[in-house]
């Protein structure tokens, strides 16, 4: 009860905390050597399109993971991103496609965004409801959307593949204002947001309050049912917006394939950024670089020549280390 | 009552991290008795148990059982061995039947097979024993608490048991089911069966035991015919208190000499929630230390909680400020006024991966925000503010509030309600795990603070502070306020007696 404090006030380097010290920039220092590396051995990493490659690639990922991270603050877990993804796929070419609206381009696109992430949003709050009104565990409350929400995306389309050349939706995926990708933008925009919600808004504190300790938080009067109702639905939000970006990209639709595996990107992003998978500690902005980090170990093996299914491993034994990082931190 | 002595266990001593939580305890339990042990938190008696039930290992001392030594190294040796252990929590297998349960690992065979039927026929054979009648073949989570704890004796006695230890096993039942469980326990008895029987309820060892052992601080304080201890003396042997000769101050507190109670601010009428809270009624007077005594499981936290609107009422009815006030969530409570410090300060109190500044600073949020953004700059001229003014130790606001000691973090927990100016603040044991010191500055803060308008609602467990520090004191007992003492009344032999006798002396509480 009496212990000291472990901090120094004369700032010496006496105990120098090697694992915390990995653990806070571990993955800045890691992602900059990737980034040394490919300067020194791969072709033609200094290039614009290199740089736009991995961007494009990391972004729906990105996207996933900021929603993901604010439910993983609160000290939950969303395994039904990905499925979510695929009903807010199958949900929009649905609509834009639908004749009714009588070769109105622009009111199909914008009713079928504006329907497909409100879609997503209430996938989210359905989940949040679950994990705050029933105290279910939020790994088995978003395995019910996980299984039924790629189901409902497959029932929605008869499992058939949607084609489509619309490029007042493309644009999402495909357009380039001031010669950035709109997904970039999209990223970046939420990253930012996000980053300075958790860290200057009330809704923020909640956030890391509840999933810190969630008995002290409901005691200081935090309404904690009502914070994870929100970054369930926030994270629908996300994933709805990935949905619509990753089938504006492939100019197609498929139930079977929209987000799959999303869930796990998502969640090894989230871990490698150094947000405490228990929740009580997040980083937005560990979040982007630790996605941008497993994105670029993957770019580099591929560029160097090794194959798909060694980069897994890598990726793999990557997400251990940082998970063991953090480990090392809490003694 | 013959002297057979059953069990024998001397000088025991145990160490945890050479953290003495045993010293030379003795206990002894004759057969076909029933054997109160009873202590306050942390006196011995759970490590006791876990050492003769073989979860500990003794690091000193004898222990004989039916006239041999007894060494056993786990909880199932020790069944195997004629000794059976009932645990609050029931530690059975709800979605099994109950034959599973009781028959668990001790399973008949025939032709390599289980034999169902004769397994039923001694489960309803053993419950049969204490006339409970029921069908063995369903799962045991279907029935009551009070139904399952039989099921776990009469486990226990299939392992033929000769002596089985309850662990505060009234703690879940209603009055009905604690006199049958009782009815179970002389039975056990008439079988020749002895009986450790753990509670904090006074009235239930005086119906039921035999005898008692009493410990304090990991040593046995005293052993005796119940016939041949009183109330108080039970009681104030279990607290360390010496009814004859107790004088001195002992804490920071200094009751000022007159009565200057204010208006009334928070009146309770026989609140009643879960089992712990039957009939509490109480008033709490502006600028006043109002103070909950009683011994563990008095119910005191839980009403609190109530108050709090952390947990819901069954009956009863508040009132604030002379408006009906019914809480149903900590933040009305925290919007009607009322502060809050709970009695475990890391699992209901600090946020730990959190900064002093954002603990400090929690509960003030709405106040301290404007469209969802909360104002940095008013936030680090209040968290200043408190830093300075309590004396809170700590590298600055930013420092995680994990890093502080007990006393420091208890002071930021303090601050997070004084910041919010309350009207009523409540102090669920604010000086324990804390230093001396810092108790000292705690107790003294707390004073300044009731002078100063504040109204304060202490629980504490150490009587002294209750006591010396409270203008008003109510004393509860099962989950009723049997006594209010006010003013000059107030004394550790006043409280002690209200606590062990059950009434009082002065004026009856409530209506």
């Amino acid at each position: 009860m009496t212990d000291a404090p472990p901090w120094r006030s004369d700032g010496a380097l006496a105990n120098f905390d090697v694992f915390g010290f990995l653990a806070r920039y571990g993955t800045l220092i890691a992602l900059l050597l990737l980034v040394v590396f490919n300067l020194a051995f791969t072709r033609n990493f200094a290039t614009l399109q290199t740089l736009n490659v991995n961007l494009t690639q990391v972004c729906t990922i990105v996207i996933v993971a900021v929603g993901m991270t604010l439910v993983i603050a609160t000290g939950g877990i969303d395994l039904s991103v990905g499925s979510i993804m695929a009903i807010a796929g199958a949900l929009a070419p649905l609509i834009f496609l639908s004749p009714i609206f009588d070769g109105n381009v622009a009111v199909a696109v914008a009713v079928a965004m504006v329907s497909a992430i409100l879609v997503a949003t209430l996938c989210g709050l359905f989940n949040g409801w679950l994990v705050a009104q029933f105290r279910i565990q939020p790994i088995v409350a978003t395995l019910v959307l996980f299984i039924a929400g790629r189901g409902i995306a497959q029932a929605l389309t008869n499992s058939n593949l949607q084609v489509f050349r619309v490029p007042e939706f493309q644009w999402i995926g495909l357009g380039r204002p001031l010669g950035l990708p709109v997904q970039v933008i999209i990223m970046v925009v939420l990253v930012a947001f996000a980053a300075w919600m958790l860290r200057r808004t009330r809704f923020g504190r909640s956030i890391l309050a509840t999933g810190g300790n969630e008995r002290a938080a409901e005691l200081a009067g935090v309404a904690v049912n009502r914070t994870k109702l929100a970054v369930y639905a926030i994270s629908g939000f996300c994933a709805g917006i990935a949905g619509l970006v990753v089938i504006a990209i492939n100019s197609a639709s498929d139930a079977n394939l929209v987000g799959l595996g999303m869930e796990l990107d998502a969640i090894a992003a989230v871990a490698v950024g150094g947000t405490l998978l228990v929740g009580g500690r997040a980083t937005i902005v560990g979040t982007l670089l630790g996605a941008l980090t497993i994105q670029l170990v993957r770019y580099t093996l591929l560029a160097n020549g090794v194959p798909d299914a060694a980069a897994l491993i890598v990726k793999a034994g990557i997400i251990a280390l940082a998970v063991w990082l953090q480990q090392q931190r809490r003694t | 009552m013959g002297a057979d002595l059953l069990l024998a266990m001397q000088g025991v001593d145990k160490r945890f991290a050479g953290i003495p939580a045993l010293s030379q305890a003795t206990l002894e339990v004759n057969a076909g008795e029933v054997h109160a042990l009873v202590g306050q938190n942390g006196a011995g008696k759970s490590t006791l148990i876990k050492v003769l039930t073989g979860y500990h290992q003794r690091d000193a001392g004898e222990v004989t059982f039916l006239g041999k030594p007894f060494e056993v190294s786990s909880p199932q040796q020790a069944q195997a061995g004629g000794i059976s252990t009932i645990y609050q929590e029931i530690n059975l297998v709800p979605l099994r039947s109950v034959t599973e349960n009781i028959c668990l690992g001790r399973a008949k065979r025939r032709f390599g097979l289980l034999d169902w039927r004769a397994m039923h026929e001694e489960a309803e054979h053993l419950l049969n024993r204490f006339r409970v009648r029921l069908d063995v073949r369903r799962p045991l989570g279907d029935f009551s608490t009070a139904t399952q704890q039989m099921v776990a004796i009469a486990r226990a006695i299939g392992f033929s048991a000769r002596l089985v230890i309850m662990d505060e096993p009234t703690s879940s039942l209603d009055e009905q089911e604690v006199q049958v469980l009782f009815d179970v326990i002389r039975q056990l008895k008439a079988d020749g069966v002895s009986v450790i029987f753990v509670s904090h309820k006074l009235d239930e060892l005086y119906d039921v035991c035999d005898r008692v052992t009493i410990m304090r601080d990991g040593r046995t304080v005293r052993s005796a015919d119940m016939s041949d201890i009183s109330k108080l003396e039970l009681v104030s042997q279990m607290l360390g208190r010496d009814v004859s000769k107790m004088e001195g101050h002992a804490t920071a507190f200094s009751r000022p000499p007159a009565d200057r109670s204010g208006e009334v601010v928070l009146t309770a009428r026989s609140l009643a929630a879960g089992q712990a809270v039957r009939d509490v009624s109480f008033e709490l007077h502006r600028g006043e230390i109002a103070s909950f005594a009683g011994l563990l499981g008095a119910g005191r936290t839980e009403t609190a909680r109530v108050v709090f609107g952390a947990d819901p009422t069954r009956a009863g009815s508040m009132y604030l400020d002379g408006r009906a006030y019914a809480p149903t969530h900590p933040r009305d409570a925290i919007e009607a006024g009322l502060g809050f410090v709970s009695e475990d300060r890391k699992l209901e109190g600090i946020v730990p991966d959190m900064s002093v500044a954002d603990n400090l600073t929690l509960a003030l949020l709405p106040r301290i925000s404007a469209g969802g953004v909360v104002d940095e700059g008013k936030q680090r001229e209040i968290v200043d503010r408190f830093i300075k003014d309590l004396g809170i130790k700590c590298s600055g606001p930013g420092q995680k509030i994990r890093e502080l000691s007990g006393g420091n973090q208890q002071k930021v927990l303090l601050a997070r309600w004084l910041a919010m100016s309350p009207d009523v603040l409540i102090l669920d044991e604010p000086t324990r795990g804390i230093d001396v010191g810092a108790k000292g500055e705690i107790q003294r803060l707390i004073r300044s603070l009731s002078d100063g308008g504040l109204t304060v609602l202490m629980i504490s467990s150490e009587l002294e502070e209750v006591a010396e520090g409270a203008d008003r004191v109510f004393v509860l007992r099962e989950g009723r306020t049997v006594a209010e003492l006010a003013g000059d009344e107030i004394t550790e032999e006043t409280i002690l007696a209200a606590m062990a006798q059950g009434h009082v002396s002065h004026q009856e509480p409530g209506q």
